[in-house]
């Protein structure tokens, strides 16, 4: 039955509670659209690995396997960081989850200085998005994946300073799990990116 | 609900009381950013209009005349742009949508009403970056296809931008929709139980949610070649315009179906409300919409029998292209269904219901014409095309928009409009849309070739009738915002249920209190028992708690 309240989906207060129906929905389906874009970016790298074998394996031995493995350590830290974190607010942990939240922001800022250092390195050597089809695919593929980075980072920071306020914590969890799939979704391209654009080429 | 719990609404404050910018601007109320969105969308409409007057005054005679072809390329882009993006695919689900999907479900607002706002302002934002575009001549036509659009002066990574915007804007009112629908129906309510516009508006969200991420990368792509340099869609540098085709269609395919859908749901609520029947085939209906949904994510490639695509796909397309027709002939037969038999009223809403199944059935048919590959080949960027999606989209989704507006009028404003002036602009209206677009059907199979500025002499007698024709349209649509204008001002006030529906919105007062429902009602049936023994009678509807 549909309560009065403005927030009539909200269900009704316990210990603590999962995030409502409609939140999850509500991420899920945005996610769903995330990985259709991601979707052109994958179809465009299968059209164009068919076209030119050789130019992509050739092309992608100029990239920092080491690194590349590097961040993916790094990006995946950060999704167990991310994921303590939904454990603790929901088991009304402040501290842990604030701690964690914050590892999380770091690593998050690790991963782009490491991309940032891959690409100053490609430039330095003359290798540019235009350089051919390969490099456009890479830079278009990690850059996009960066901007998602970019973004969590921000939504990360506000989540931070919300639960400084108490505005999040086991009563009112959603940000934070609702968030969290956000991150593992940006984990699980890089995932993805990773040996497509490193390993295999 | 009963009686009281009806009239105890009456002196609660209505949705529109509060005045001022701040009150609109900062509002969370589904119903007041629908308003916004539905002044926004027409907004475009009849500026696109305008631009389509200009366009069919150039065309009246052959030679040149009034502007030059390049300002013609750039007119024709603005009015393909602003109609499509700007008015077509969002004006019934955001605005209609956003009034009435929480209203029919019985809820209080829908489900994220914070990112409702948001996605308003994110559209804003689309349509002045958008605008900002345009100032500059574009002159590639609206689907910007590579690699002359990656070449191209005009500003085409604003442009992009801009739409970026105005389909990010639509994945979010059509992932809050999803949600709405699934979370917000009020107790009782079972997916059989919704109205069929609730039904359509499902699908559509679903259309909208799966298939704006491929254009807006589509969009960031070229975006990158033109900034970047990188050349996915440009074969000099190795890359493949056929990509951006294919990408480009899998969205604007579909996108046809997020326009058709929400005007088959205002369809299917007012035939029943005025041929006082049950509507016939009611799961039917609501399966088709899905079906629709479906289908139309599998067809994109019939926009592209004659790129160089491969004949097999070529066949394939086409066939899986007549599966569409069949969930469609079904919506079509059966509302002729519900009218048979029924005690029909002609008042203005089921005018334009009836001026859609009439005008939709001609599009339809001539979409097969265009969806077998043979025929396909000859008529290809001929007028016949315009004429077909003129039929479609105009006498389909416009007459269904004009249909709600005329329908939900009462609801949205709290005032009736004057029937006879709805009458007089439909008496326009139609035969100026047929006087306009048909001759092109003819144009094309004759050889006219779709997007030219000027024209062999033996295409004049037709393009001077279809200019006519546009002169008659005009005056109607204007009429008819007279009568909405006017109405506003002078309309008698209205009844909460002027027409004895049985959906919920007419169970509540006009215009709807801020809250929708003071208290959510229980559902026990589904709300099309037009006509039988527990049919509204005066003033008592069904609901009986």
């Amino acid at each position: 039955m549909a309560s009065t309240t403005d927030k009539h989906n909200e269900a009704p207060s316990g210990a603590h509670k999962e995030a409502p129906v409609s939140a999850r929905l509500g991420i899920w389906t945005f996610l769903a659209t995330e990985l259709l874009l991601f979707g052109g970016l994958f179809t465009a790298y299968a059209q164009f690995r068919g076209m030119y074998p050789e130019l992509f394996h050739l092309q992608h031995l100029k990239l920092s396997r080491p690194l590349g493995a590097l961040n993916t350590v790094v990006l995946l830290t950060s999704s167990l960081t991310m994921a303590v974190a939904i454990g603790a607010v929901r088991r009304a942990r402040q501290k842990t989850m604030n701690l964690c939240l914050m590892l999380t922001l770091a690593l998050a800022g690790v991963f782009l200085v490491i991309k940032y250092i891959e690409w100053s390195h490609d430039f330095a050597e003359g290798i540019f998005p235009k350089t051919n089809i390969f490099w456009g695919l890479y830079f278009v593929m990690t850059g996009l994946h960066g901007l998602h980075v970019v973004g969590g980072m921000a939504v990360l920071a506000a989540l931070i300073v919300l639960a400084r306020k108490d505005r999040i914590n086991a009563e009112h969890s959603a940000p934070v799990e609702v968030f969290g799939l956000y991150w593992h979704f940006v984990d699980l391209i890089w995932i993805y990116l990773f040996p497509l654009l490193y390993l295999i080429g | 609900m009963s009686n009281e719990a009806v009239a105890a609404h009456a002196h609660h404050e209505d949705y529109l009381a509060h005045k001022g910018f701040r009150s609109w601007a900062l509002t969370l109320d589904h119903k007041r950013i629908g308003v916004m969105y539905l002044f926004t969308t027409l907004f475009f409409f009849l500026t696109g209009g305008v631009l389509a007057l200009l366009l069919r005054l150039k065309l009246l005679t052959p030679g040149p005349a009034l502007f030059t072809d390049h300002t013609y390329n750039v007119l024709f882009t603005m009015h393909g742009v602003m109609m499509i993006f700007l008015f077509i695919i969002p004006a019934i689900p955001s605005s209609l949508g956003n009034f009435f999907i929480p209203l029919l479900i019985g809820a209080r607002d829908v489900a994220f009403p914070r990112l409702n706002l948001l996605s308003y302002y994110v559209f804003l934002a689309g349509i002045v970056v958008t605008i900002g575009s345009l100032v500059s001549p574009m002159d590639t036509g609206w689907t910007f296809y590579t690699p002359y659009s990656a070449r191209t002066g005009a500003a085409i990574t604003t442009l992009t931008l801009g739409l970026f915007l105005v389909g990010m804007s639509s994945v979010l009112t059509g992932l809050n929709f999803i949600v709405t629908i699934h979370t917000l129906r009020a107790p009782g309510m079972s997916w059989y139980r919704m109205p069929l516009f609730i039904w359509a508006m499902y699908a559509t969200s679903v259309i909208q949610v799966l298939s704006t991420p491929v254009i807006a990368i589509t969009l960031l792509l070229l975006a990158a070649e033109r900034l970047f340099g990188v050349g996915f869609f440009d074969p000099a540098k190795g890359g493949d315009p056929l990509l951006f085709q294919h990408f480009f269609w899998f969205y604007s395919h579909p996108v046809v179906y997020v326009m058709i859908l929400p005007a088959m749901g205002i369809i299917s609520e007012v035939i029943p409300v005025f041929a006082r029947k049950p509507i016939f085939g009611y799961r039917a209906i609501a399966y088709s919409a899905l079906a629709i949904a479906f289908i139309g994510f599998l067809v994109w490639g019939h926009h592209m029998f004659v790129s160089g695509m491969s004949t097999t796909a070529g066949v394939i397309f086409s066939f899986l292209t007549f599966f569409v027709a069949v969930p469609t002939g079904v919506k079509i037969f059966n509302w002729i269904a519900t009218l048979y038999r029924g005690s029909i009223a002609l008042d203005s809403p089921m005018l334009w219901a009836l001026a859609f199944i009439f005008l939709f059935i001609i599009g339809g048919l001539t979409g097969l014409f265009l969806g077998a590959l043979a025929v396909d080949v000859h008529v290809h960027d001929t007028y016949f095309l315009v004429a077909h999606f003129h039929y479609t989209m105009m006498g389909g989704t416009v007459m269904g928009l004009f249909a709600g507006l005329h329908y939900w009028y009462p609801k949205i404003s709290g005032k009736m409009l004057n029937e006879r002036l709805a009458k007089i602009a439909w008496c326009l209206i139609v035969p100026g849309f047929n006087i306009t677009f048909f001759p092109m059907f003819i144009l094309g199979v004759q050889g006219m070739p779709r997007r030219w500025a000027e024209y062999p002499e033996k295409y004049q007698g037709l393009n001077t009738l279809a200019t006519v024709g546009s002169w008659i349209l005009a005056a109607g649509i204007i009429i008819m915002f007279v009568n909405f204008w006017r109405s506003l001002h002078r309309g008698a006030t209205a009844p909460a249920n002027p027409w004895q529906g049985n959906t919920l919105e007419w169970q509540i007062s006009s215009p709807p209190p801020e809250e929708n429902f003071e208290v959510i009602p229980t559902i026990h049936e589904w709300p099309y028992n037009y006509g039988t023994d527990r049919r509204a009678h005066d003033g008592e509807h069904h609901r009986q708690a």
